[in-house]
């Protein structure tokens, strides 16, 4: 990239009406080329944040610039370097997926032709190539989201904003976004900053991660860094008797704090470790306390999340996600 | 890219998308068809009035079709921009370099498609059962002009709408005050031929009255600047008045920086 595309944000506010605070004095940097994972429970503030970031809403107090534009007066300079894919992508079902890509390939200013081999291009790169000719309304959730994708580089973005780019879309449709925006990244430069709800998107897909709750960064780094942070293996049984659980989270409390768990379990943070497992077997077995299962999970993003707000995102995750 | 280039690719996008839905494009032209038809079997024997200002009935009433296209042009032009505002297809063309007066005037270039298209149609179903344009050939196109206007005027009523509310429900919600509104107004009967006191000042003060009146003029009495002029003038008004306040809202609705 021939400029500094990275991200930097100081201090950046957004109040709404009723002085709800939705954004609150967020700081975090985003290097040139980065994938950056912005994890949050849902209404944590990671739209509004990308709102700001694309130009699409004025910020209440700090400043952030994008590849080196100040968001709040420089947004025409800011949209010619950045390519979004806002939430639910927003596509005319009655316009094929070409019409999509000559209508915005000719708005950012490409030539008719450009546009047509840029189009195709991109649309071969995201799958598309064989509805191409179909109206948008016949797609798939995953379809779309592809579409979005590649109409969001259509214009070759040095940043790409992407709000949860993945919500609602199958494993296979999931892996190959991923694929294209990691390529993207370690390709073409492309710096990514991408919202989710997904600790394993986060995981798997960003260089470093920040963790935002009620519009405050909780905590930030990398995923390795993060889970290295809490240090402690925890440990998750399923009593065979559902009626067995309050016995068995006493049990368990002995050997560490309670950890986030699936609603049929029980899960603690082991205080010395994996080393414990042999002493809690004995203590489910001088209870009298059948499980049905017995696992040792190493630390995940989400008890980092448990860690900073007392709640776990893996429940608000599994409440909320939409029907496929 | 110019602006006029901008506008052609959104105004292209939004007559694709109004025309590829049958139930936007066909209650427009059948609609104040079947209406006329009603209104000219029915009403047929006004013309017997003494002072009545023809012998045809249809003659009289054929312009209101082009008013009820237009207003129906209206509704389609805010439901389809209110529809953009809720998916975030607005957004979207707002993270392009296009400018927010050529989104606005874009997208409603669907609706307004629609009453040229239904405009022409009216004239052509028009002239095939008998209707006489005494303005002649020139007159019958200054018609078609002056409606495609008017329909332009009227879409920004619906954009404004559509801006203010965001909401295709409330523009929708919207049509039957508009339509009251026809009916008080000289589309039945000429201004003098109205006894009731109230009605008579309801639609002495109805903008859509000075559109009907100029269009008839063309049909019905020869070119008369009279009646012409207030009908460019209120659709020039409607026009000013409601693309500004589309402008504004938008500039709140989406507050790009």
């Amino acid at each position: 990239m021939a400029r500094d595309n990275g991200i930097e944000v100081e201090g950046i506010v957004r109040l709404f009406g009723g002085g709800i605070r939705a954004v609150d004095g967020v700081d975090l940097s985003v290097a040139p080329g980065e994938i950056y994972g912005f994890l949050g429970p849902n209404g944590a503030g990671k739209s509004t944040m990308v709102l700001m970031l694309v130009t699409l809403l004025p910020p209440t107090e700090g400043r952030a610039t994008v590849a080196g534009f100040d968001v709040a007066k420089q947004g025409p300079q800011v949209r010619t370097v950045i390519g979004a894919a806002l939430q639910e992508a927003a596509l005319d079902s009655f316009l094929t997926g070409n019409e999509h890509m000559d209508l915005q390939g000719g708005l950012h200013g490409l030539s008719r032709n450009e546009r047509r081999t840029r189009g195709a291009e991109l649309l071969e790169r995201v799958g598309l190539s064989d509805a191409a000719g179909r109206k948008v309304g016949g797609y798939s959730g995953g379809m779309k989201r592809r579409l979005d994708l590649a109409l969001a580089l259509l214009h070759r973005p040095s940043v790409l904003f992407l709000d949860e780019p993945t919500t609602g879309l199958d494993p296979q449709s999931r892996s190959a976004l991923w694929a294209e925006v990691e390529r993207l990244s370690r390709e073409d430069g492309v710096t990514v900053f991408l919202t989710t709800q997904y600790l394993e998107e986060a995981d798997v897909l960003a260089d470093r991660v920040g963790i935002i709750d009620h519009g405050k960064l909780v905590a930030e780094g990398t995923p390795t860094e993060l889970k290295a942070g809490i240090g402690q293996v925890s440990l998750e049984a399923t009593p065979v008797n559902p009626n067995d659980r309050e016995r068995l989270a006493a049990t368990l409390a002995r050997f560490g704090e309670p950890a986030a768990a699936s609603p049929k379990s029980v899960a603690v943070r082991l205080a010395a470790g994996a080393a414990q497992l042999a002493d809690v077997v004995r203590a489910l077995d001088a209870d009298s306390i059948e499980v049905a299962d017995l696992q040792l999970h190493q630390p995940s993003l989400d008890d980092v999340f448990l860690q900073q707000t007392g709640r776990s995102l893996e429940g608000e995750e599994v409440d909320k996600e939409p029907a496929s | 890219m110019s602006s006029t280039s901008q506008l052609a690719l959104i105004a292209r996008r939004s007559v694709s998308r109004t025309f590829r839905q049958p139930v936007l494009v066909v209650p427009v032209i059948a609609f104040p068809l079947i209406l006329l038809a009603v209104n000219a079997a029915g009403l047929s024997s006004v013309t017997e009035l003494p002072g009545f200002p023809t012998k045809s009935y249809i003659n009289f009433a054929i312009v209101v079709c082009f008013v009820q296209g237009a207003l129906f042009a209206a509704i389609s032009a805010g439901t389809e921009l209110a529809s953009d505002i809720q998916t975030g297809f607005t957004d979207r063309l707002a993270l392009t370099p296009a400018k927010r007066w050529v989104v606005l005037a874009g997208a409603t270039a669907g609706g307004a498609s629609i009453a040229v298209f239904g405009s022409v149609i009216y004239l052509v179903v028009g002239l095939i059962f008998g209707v006489e344009i005494d303005t002649g050939v020139v007159g019958a196109l200054v018609l078609l002009a002056l409606a495609i206007y008017t329909a332009i005027a009227f879409a920004g009523i619906g954009a404004w709408l559509a801006v203010a509310t965001g909401s295709p429900q409330a523009v929708q919600g919207m049509f039957p005050l508009l339509f009251v509104l026809l009916f008080l107004s000289t589309m039945s009967l000429p201004l003098d031929f109205i006894q009731k006191e109230w009605f008579a000042t309801i639609v002495e003060w109805n903008p859509l009255t000075y559109l009907i009146d100029g269009m008839r003029g063309l049909v019905i009495g020869g070119w008369d600047a009279s009646t012409l002029l207030p009908a460019i003038a209120v659709a020039t008004g409607i026009m000013v008045i409601t693309f500004t306040g589309a402008s504004r809202s938008l500039r709140k609705r989406v507050q790009r920086t």
